[in-house]
């Protein structure tokens, strides 16, 4: 089962290797990771996007908890929320094909950010099922790189 | 007034009232040594550093206060790692400073540097590089607290040179506040009083107690419950001491080298009370089959603790002493309304049935050997009990932790968790800083001790009058005893019949040697070498082929045990 975990951790040297370094020991699965300051000063938030089932998982947000660096742990599959990644996809596109993608790019209200001769570099910003729609729709077409921010996310003002 | 760093320091552990520190001088940390003479307290100077982390350790669990550690930076600090593992493992209070390179040296591979706090993160509770003399002060008052709030633990400061060197104004931060670390310490009343119902229901209960009972002060209210409502008592390694040894309600420790009773105990309990412990595999067996026909209650401070290993019915996230006293509270007032004495009668006939039926017992030897057991035995009779004993690890701590009957906590010093070889010895010299007038016994395998003999000569610097029993059967016996029993007698690298004199090395360190070949030297070499108010190795040769029984075989439920 995939997990979304929010924290809320001290803006401090060492709290990201703290963190990961808790994952790899224990043998837990990071899929993303991201992490950047928030309003709050001293403060950093991450969103961890793991595998595993409810024990694991619940000894994932238990481990973390027990740092002395996480202020929070909240699991968003308890919670309604809103999850948002950007992806940039440099993806093959010879003039026969380029209509046809640029109509898909149009579909997803992607963004054309880079265009050569052959190539064409998208930005998109979804769900983890929109990217992953996306990236499966580009595939046949070729896809020479990606490159991915990691989920973001936060609990929705309105818990229904 | 402005101190130099090593000052403000020094004067964080005066505040701390810190009596004893085991160090190791080194460039990183000379400016600490310079001040040192200035200090009230006594430093023990060890000849390896992972000596001093374990006498650290040795120290804090026999008074229960933090122990404390100083060494250099890069080669002292990661001496001390093995140490600081153990002590993770266990959830014992230490706090080890560690010197490091100037500030602005850091990350330029200098010299005598490493990165200490990334190689210590998985194994300490937290640690620290102080990176301005403005947080000095504090970081160090944070240490001592995380060490010995909540779950205890091993938290490691980095003090780079340049920091000790430079001035600025002292001044003790009286609070510490964290807002991201509260240990939740009472209990739930609603859990607490489930709890008491589940008692009042039980006709099977069996309390399994572990360190946390120790290390929470909560020996009294263990020993309350178990004798107000008639319940038998059995405890890990760890839990050793936590309930009087020598009680009828006592069952032995349970688990791969536990007793018969104990495990046919947790067999049958229809109410296991889990307290302190943490359902470790050597305790467990094969977990599917772990107190079956039981209802698990599990009290414990970490909360990561409950249900990592098994699942339990009944989680309770509480200090052990607040959680006992606030079940003591619940109970007492309606004690008189059932007769525990006749509730629990047929099951404490029973368990103590077992007890009979399957003591802990050893074969007589049909050799000349003298049997290890008969040691511990002879080292309990001529203690009365109340020595504080550090074990090794290996056959040595297992035949400790059977045969020497506990009877207080804090006199069992053992590394449970990582099973650190070499850690008896500077351990017992940390214990006997605490008590110089006790008799501090280190039961040692010829193994386990030469890997830190070097600290007789800090026992011997320092008049402190360890005793060191090996039972020394010329191998590493828990090795040898699995080759003998799973791989077909394959005895591979764990023959050490090359081996030094002991008694000589004794001697050449300033220490007293004896060796007992012959069990009727036994008894009358121990009174002489505990009553000799010297550091002291006897070396005992015991039956080389001696195993632990009973043995649960890793893997297998605890009923599979292997008995004499």
């Amino acid at each position: 089962m995939r997990h979304t975990l929010s924290v809320t951790v001290e803006n401090e040297p060492g709290v990201l290797s703290r963190v990961a370094g808790l994952f790899s020991g224990r043998g837990f699965n990071i899929e993303s990771l991201n992490v950047a300051p928030t309003l709050e000063e001293g403060v950093s938030h991450m969103t961890i996007i793991t595998n595993g089932d409810e024990h694991i998982v619940e000894q994932i947000v238990k481990q973390l908890r027990k740092l002395v660096t996480v202020i929070k742990v909240v699991d968003l599959i308890e919670h309604s929320s809103v999850e948002r990644e950007m992806v940039l996809i440099k993806v093959n596109a010879e003039d026969a094909k380029r209509a046809e993608i640029l109509r898909i790019v149009d579909i997803f209200r992607c963004k054309v950010v880079d265009v050569s001769v052959d190539e064409l570099s998208i930005e998109v910003t979804g769900d983890h099922g929109k990217i992953e729609a996306l990236i499966n729709l580009l595939g046949r077409f070729g896809i020479k790189e990606v490159a991915r921010t990691g989920t973001v996310a936060m609990k929705r003002a309105l818990q229904v | 007034m402005e101190l130099t760093g090593a000052q403000i320091f020094l004067e964080c552990l005066k505040k701390e009232g810190v009596d004893v520190v085991f160090g190791f001088p080194g460039g990183a940390v000379i400016d600490i040594y310079d001040e040192l003479p200035n200090y009230p307290f006594k430093h023990i100077l060890v000849r390896h550093e992972q000596g001093a982390i374990h006498a650290a350790d040795g120290y804090a669990r026999a008074t229960g206060d933090v122990g404390v550690c100083l060494v250099t930076s890069g080669p002292g600090a990661t001496n001390t790692v093995t140490g600081i593992a153990t002590a993770y493992m266990d959830s014992i209070p230490v706090v080890i400073f560690t010197g490091q390179v100037p500030t602005p040296l850091i990350g330029n591979d200098a010299f005598q540097e490493v990165d200490i706090v990334g190689i210590t993160r998985p194994c300490t509770k937290h640690n620290y590089l102080v990176k301005d003399i403005k947080d000095l002060a504090y970081t160090v008052r944070q240490a001592f607290y995380l060490a010995r709030t909540g779950r205890p633990g091993p938290v490691l400061v980095d003090l780079p040179k340049d920091i000790m060197q430079q001035k600025f104004e002292f001044e003790w931060p009286e609070d510490v506040s964290l807002r991201s670390y509260s240990p939740n310490l009472t209990p739930h009343a609603r859990q607490i009083k489930k709890v008491a119902k589940l008692i009042e229901g039980a006709e099977r209960p069996l309390i399994y107690a572990g360190g946390g009972v120790i290390s929470s002060g909560a020996e009294d209210e263990l020993t309350w419950l178990a004798k107000s409502l008639n319940i038998p008592v059995t405890a890990t390694l760890m839990g050793l001491g936590a309930f009087p040894g020598d009680d009828p309600l006592w069952l032995g420790m349970l688990g791969m080298h536990g007793t018969y009773a104990a495990n046919m105990a947790i067999n049958n309990a229809d109410l296991v009370l889990a307290i302190g412990a943490r359902f470790d595999d050597r305790v467990t067996g094969k977990v599917s089959t772990f107190a079956p026909k039981a209802t698990l209650v599990h009290i414990d401070i970490d909360p990561t603790s409950i249900q990592k290993n098994v699942a339990v019915h009944v989680p309770l996230v509480a200090d052990c002493k607040s959680a006992l006293s606030a079940l003591k509270s619940e109970m007492e007032p309606n004690l008189d309304s059932i007769d525990w004495e006749v509730a629990h009668a047929v099951w404490v006939r029973q368990v103590q049935e077992w007890s009979e039926t399957h003591p802990l017992r050893y074969k007589k030897s049909d050799t000349d050997y003298i049997k290890p057991q008969r040691v511990v035995e002879k080292v309990y009779e001529i203690s009365k009990g109340e020595a504080i004993v550090a074990t090794e690890v290996g056959q040595n701590q297992m035949w400790a932790a059977q045969f020497y009957k506990f009877k207080r906590s804090k006199s069992f010093l053992s590394s449970g968790g990582l099973g650190t070889m070499g850690f008896g010895f500077p351990a017992a010299i940390g214990a006997q800083m605490a008590f110089p007038d006790k008799l501090v016994v280190n039961i040692a395998g010829d193994g386990s001790i030469q890997m830190n003999i070097q600290e007789m000569m800090t026992a011997v610097c320092n008049n402190l009058p360890v005793k060191i029993v090996i039972l020394n059967n010329g191998y590493l016996g828990m090795v040898r005893q699995w080759q003998e029993l799973f791989y077909n007698c394959n005895y591979s690298e764990t023959c050490m019949d090359a081996q030094p004199d002991f008694v000589k090395l004794a001697e050449a360190y300033g220490a007293a040697g004896y060796r007992v070949t012959e069990e009727k030297d036994l008894e009358p070499i121990l009174k002489e070498a505990f009553s000799n108010g010297k550091p002291t190795i006897i070396d005992v040769r015991v039956d080389p082929e001696e195993n632990v029984y009973p043995m649960v075989p890793a893997g297998a439920s605890l009923t599979e045990m292997l008995l004499v």
